[in-house]
């Protein structure tokens, strides 16, 4: 009984709190939005915690056929870049800025987005679009990538959500 | 740092489970480790592939692979080792081999 109670006291890793499952929403159609989400997901299924990703809005185009590969750093309105805005906006800049991240990324031995989604869905976690974003950009689930589970209403995505964390990004 | 008994052997764990010194490790304590750590027994070959492959791995550089290296250089392909050890591959195929938790965010 002592033993119990000293225990709870200093939280054991047997009483240590665990996360059981991440709905991971993408809604951000960059690079700095996207990938993030992507390694939260993927480190959740390396821990163990079930993952499911959810893409709505621009975040639709990390699984889009056409657009997951051409994936690009936002150069304007992004201040961590310490770039001046005006030229952020310069023609070529964005791709500029895209090829030096994708040359770091590929330098550390990431995975490119695509290959990274890929990845995720073989760990076993779930990849969805939301309607309302398919239906606003006018896409069908042929525009959409094989790893694509199914495409869900907000209803869907809560009730698959139930009972874990949510994190929206 | 606690001690517990594995395989009839006294060694030194830290809070995770995770063995101390990867060279107290005998073969024997992969089974044992499996069923402490929730994984199926008994280990198959293709158990034995990753375990085997984490332990060169370390050895050779440091530390474990993390998921995404052993998908691409075990033999073993990112699907199938979650089928092997299903709340974590990379972490459970160390815990089992006697190797520190691999460090890596990919």
């Amino acid at each position: 009984m002592t033993n119990a109670a000293t225990d709870n006291a200093l939280g054991t890793a047997e009483q240590k709190a665990t996360i059981e499952k991440v709905s991971i929403i993408v809604s951000k159609g960059s690079l700095e939005g996207i990938y993030p989400a992507l390694i939260m997901a993927n480190g959740a299924r390396n821990e163990g915690i079930d993952a499911n990703l959810f893409f709505t809005f621009f975040g639709m185009d990390a699984i889009h056929k056409d657009r997951h590969d051409h994936i690009k750093v936002a150069t304007v309105g992004n201040p961590g870049l310490h770039m001046a805005t005006w030229a952020g906006g310069l023609p070529g800049v964005s791709g500029l800025a895209t090829r030096m991240m994708e040359k770091k990324i590929e330098a550390l031995d990431f995975p490119g987005i695509p290959e990274f989604i890929e990845m995720i869905h073989d760990t076993g976690a779930g990849v969805y679009a939301c309607l309302a974003s398919v239906d606003l950009f006018g896409f069908t689930k042929e525009d959409l990538i094989d790893e694509v589970d199914e495409i869900i209403t907000v209803g869907d995505f809560y009730e698959m959500a139930a009972g874990g964390q949510i994190i929206f990004t | 740092m606690t001690t517990t008994t594995l395989a009839g052997k006294t060694v030194e764990v830290n809070d995770e489970g995770f063995l101390v010194d990867p060279n107290e490790w005998t073969e024997e304590m992969a089974t044992e480790l499996a069923e402490l750590h929730g994984v199926a027994t008994p280990l198959t070959d293709r158990h034995w592939v990753v375990i085997n492959f984490m332990r060169k791995e370390y050895f050779e550089n440091g530390t474990g692979a993390t998921v995404r290296k052993l998908g691409k250089a075990s033999g073993v392909d990112t699907k199938e080792l979650f089928q092997l050890f299903p709340k974590g591959p990379a972490k459970l195929s160390a815990m089992i081999a006697g190797i520190p938790k691999p460090k890596g965010c990919i």
